[in-house]
């Protein structure tokens, strides 16, 4: 029923003046709720201000030959059509750094999801020291790249704890100055990171299966594995789908990582990555209109990629 | 419909936030007056946040102040950011940079200007002959297009090769006369080193792809191989030549036996014993004074040039006027004052930072032969290579970087083909406007 019928309906009382045809309803200019309005006012203008109107202005400078100027300073910012985005494409760094992020992305979203759900069902069964391991699987969510990269550095050095276990099976080069280890390695890392908050999504979601089914199944002769595919799996779709897109929004903004962990997406750029990229051009080498056009390649890929994870996902379920 | 009328208050509601938006837009802006030029009054000013420049522009301010109640200076550290010069360029962007920033990086100077955050100090009656008479031939590599002054050269870090003398002595080198002055006298006692077990790494510059690393590996060798030239001269890449491959070849040699780190290290390596040599200016006298047992020689060249001909990278900061000072004529003074015999006679004093000022070691004679450690620094300084003043500059210093970090510290490729493509891309970016 359509919101006009049922405002002629309330109560089973016509709305229709008597002696007159029906009479066309007049919105206020600010709606039913004024008051509604005000109270969102703050975060509109807060959208707005912090996320539209950047995206809109970035996507104006890709298409201008753009750098930031100070207030009253004369400058000259033609339209140059595709220009920037030609560049871009031409550039071999910035192309191969669309391919780190997106072997990134390979090893991370996956290796994040099925993580974060193995633990997330192994926490919400644990019984003994559950609090403490929740607080353990949290603590590197929370705690800043900066401290953490220097432990991994450690690690992950020729001299480090995981070349010394490994001995004669140790990459060399060592891991983040090997072309090929250093962005699985900073993969790891991210999803080490940033497990903990994913594991208090799925926990959340574990909340809302109910114990019936795991019942139900155990009476249908389902063990501990088939009960996970065939009810924790399900039961968790939209938490998955929220997963999915958040790992896959934040790795394709990868910056600190490759900026601290490689020192600058090295080697030779086998780490690098778009948004480095627009640090390099848009703040460090004064080229902003270039990074606005690295970054709108990179929200057009991002939004293919979450229009493809909803539909193969079954986000619209949710 | 509904539409409509959730059109409407969609556009209201817009025109709401975009009225808010342009108002405090409008209360971000700055920028000058006509009359900024000959203004008198109160000034803002940022210095470095490290402990001795603090203590150096602290005392300068109050010295300062006592004399000219009526244009006070008011100063501050330089905000913390991944950068001062991101800082400096968001400042200007935004119309708030104060009026002087003792801590102005010469690399990042063209990009300052094209932004038109720089005030053009041979605009003042005075300008270029202050900076001229203070700074002598020195000068002109601080000049940019028609040989205007967007930067008044203030103190420089020559860097130098520090050595571990415990090191040397342990590895059963002579400590006091090192062999370091050919490539062939370095790479051989580099060797002795590692072998020997005294270091871990002969010499270990950061092996990282950020812009300004060459400065600290490459550059200083390079301008002492060439007798002084910059990396770009007359709109052309110059590196791309005999003496850039030797220089290439020989820190390539040092990767490739394992005299040199080739991974990030966290912290100081010379300071913590991961090194027996280190590439650095006259700051780290005083850093590692209770450290280490150091020496300090020249940069190295094929020939072995003797010290007194050595050039080397200045490591330089610079003073800025920016176009958001509303009072220039006062902040040209300050500017005068903070960079006169005296004040400069103080930064040597508290720094151990060399002016940029003709015949150092002349103008100080106590000062050094006081303290003696920083003598050869000042002799030095006599004989310093800027970055060069083009545009894109940074982009220029990258392009260079990633072209050695693959040819020289990965060791992948031929040098000369790696020189001449950076040296093509270079010459492209420079042509920019």
């Amino acid at each position: 029923m359509s919101q006009s019928t049922a405002s002629r309906t309330v109560a089973g009382r016509s709305t229709t003046p008597p002696g007159g045809g029906p009479r066309r309803r007049k919105h206020p200019l600010l709606g039913k709720n004024p008051f509604g309005l005000l109270l969102s006012a703050p975060y509109l203008i807060f959208v707005l201000a912090v996320f539209a109107y950047p995206l809109v202005f970035a996507f104006w400078m890709s298409f201008h030959d753009y750098f930031f100027a100070a207030p009253g300073a004369a400058v000259d910012r033609p339209f140059v059509g595709l220009d920037n985005f030609r560049e871009v494409l031409a550039d071999p760094a910035i192309i191969r750094s669309f391919g780190n992020v997106g072997v990134f992305l390979l090893i991370n979203v996956p290796l994040t999801v099925i993580l974060s759900l193995m633990l997330a069902t192994a926490l919400n069964k644990a019984v003994r020291f559950r609090t403490f391991l929740r607080v353990a699987y949290y603590v590197p969510y929370v705690t800043a790249s900066v401290a953490v990269v220097g432990v991994w550095i450690f690690l992950f050095s020729g001299n480090g704890l995981v070349n010394q276990i490994l001995g004669p099976l140790a990459p060399d080069p060592a891991w983040l100055i090997n072309e090929d280890w250093a962005m699985p390695t900073i993969a790891i890392f991210v999803t080490w990171k940033g497990l903990g908050f994913f594991i208090l999504l799925y926990l959340a979601a574990l909340q809302n299966v109910s114990e019936e089914l795991y019942e139900a199944a155990s009476t249908d002769g389902a063990g501990r594995i088939r009960s996970f595919f065939s009810v924790t799996v399900p039961g968790v779709r939209p938490a998955t789908v929220l997963v999915l897109l958040l790992s896959t929004v934040t790795g394709a903004n990868l910056f600190t990582e490759p900026y601290l962990l490689t020192g600058g997406g090295g080697p030779n750029g086998a780490s690098s990555s778009p948004v480095l990229m627009m640090y390099q051009r848009g703040i460090e080498q004064g080229s902003p209109d270039t990074a606005a056009a690295i970054g709108v390649i990179l929200v057009i890929g991002v939004l293919i990629l979450a229009f493809i994870q909803r539909k193969l996902a079954g986000g619209d379920e949710s | 419909m509904h539409s409509n009328g959730m059109a409407k208050r969609i556009l209201t509601v817009t025109a709401a936030s975009a009225t808010v938006a342009l108002a405090l837009s409008a209360c971000a802006s700055g920028g000058t007056t006509g009359d900024a030029a000959t203004n008198r009054g109160p000034i803002t000013i940022w210095y470095s946040n490290n402990e001795t420049e603090i203590a150096w522009g602290k005392q300068m301010v109050e010295a300062w102040n006592a004399e000219n109640p009526d244009e006070k200076v008011k100063a501050q550290e330089i905000p913390a950011g991944k950068s001062s010069e991101e800082v400096i360029g968001a400042a200007i962007t935004a119309g708030n940079a104060p009026c002087l920033v003792f801590n102005t990086a010469p690399v990042a100077v063209p990009q300052f200007e094209k932004q038109g955050g720089l005030v053009d100090l041979s605009s003042f009656e005075d300008g270029a002959a202050y900076i001229e008479a203070r700074s002598g031939d020195t000068a002109e590599q601080y000049q940019g297009a028609d040989a205007k002054y967007f930067q008044m050269p203030w103190k420089s870090n020559p860097v130098m090769i520090f050595y571990n003398k415990d090191m040397f002595t342990a590895a059963g080198l002579d400590a006091e006369n090192p062999q370091l002055a050919t490539y062939d006298e370095f790479l051989a006692t580099s060797r002795t080193l590692v072998e020997s077990g005294a270091a871990p790494n002969a010499i270990y510059p950061a092996p990282t792809s950020q812009f300004f690393q060459s400065w600290f590996d490459f550059y200083p060798l390079y301008a002492a191989e060439t007798g002084g030239t910059q990396l770009i001269e007359d709109g052309e890449a110059t590196f791309n030549d005999e003496d850039g491959a030797k220089v290439a070849e020989f820190w390539k040699t040092l990767y490739a036996e394992g005299l040199a780190g080739k991974e990030q290290y966290q912290g100081d390596s010379f300071a913590d014993g991961q090194a027996a040599m280190s590439i650095v200016g006259p700051w780290a006298v005083s850093v590692y004074k209770d450290a280490v047992n150091w020496g300090a020689v020249p940069v190295p060249t094929s020939e072995g040039t003797p010290a007194e001909e050595t050039y080397t990278f200045s490591d330089a900061k610079n003073v800025g006027m920016f176009t958001a000072c509303e009072n220039q004529a006062t902040a040209w003074d300050v500017l005068k004052f903070a960079t006169s015999e005296d004040q400069d006679g103080q930064l040597l004093e508290l720094t151990g930072q060399m002016p940029l000022r003709e015949d150092l070691p002349t103008v100080y004679p106590e000062y050094f032969a006081a303290n003696p450690a920083y003598e050869q620094f000042g002799d030095q300084a006599s004989r310093m290579v800027e970055v060069p003043n083009v545009s894109s500059s940074v982009a220029a210093w990258q392009a260079f970087r990633d072209a050695y970090t693959k040819s020289v510290i990965t060791g992948e490729g031929e040098i000369p083909a790696a020189l001449d493509s950076a040296a093509e891309k270079i010459k492209t970016l420079i042509s920019k406007p």
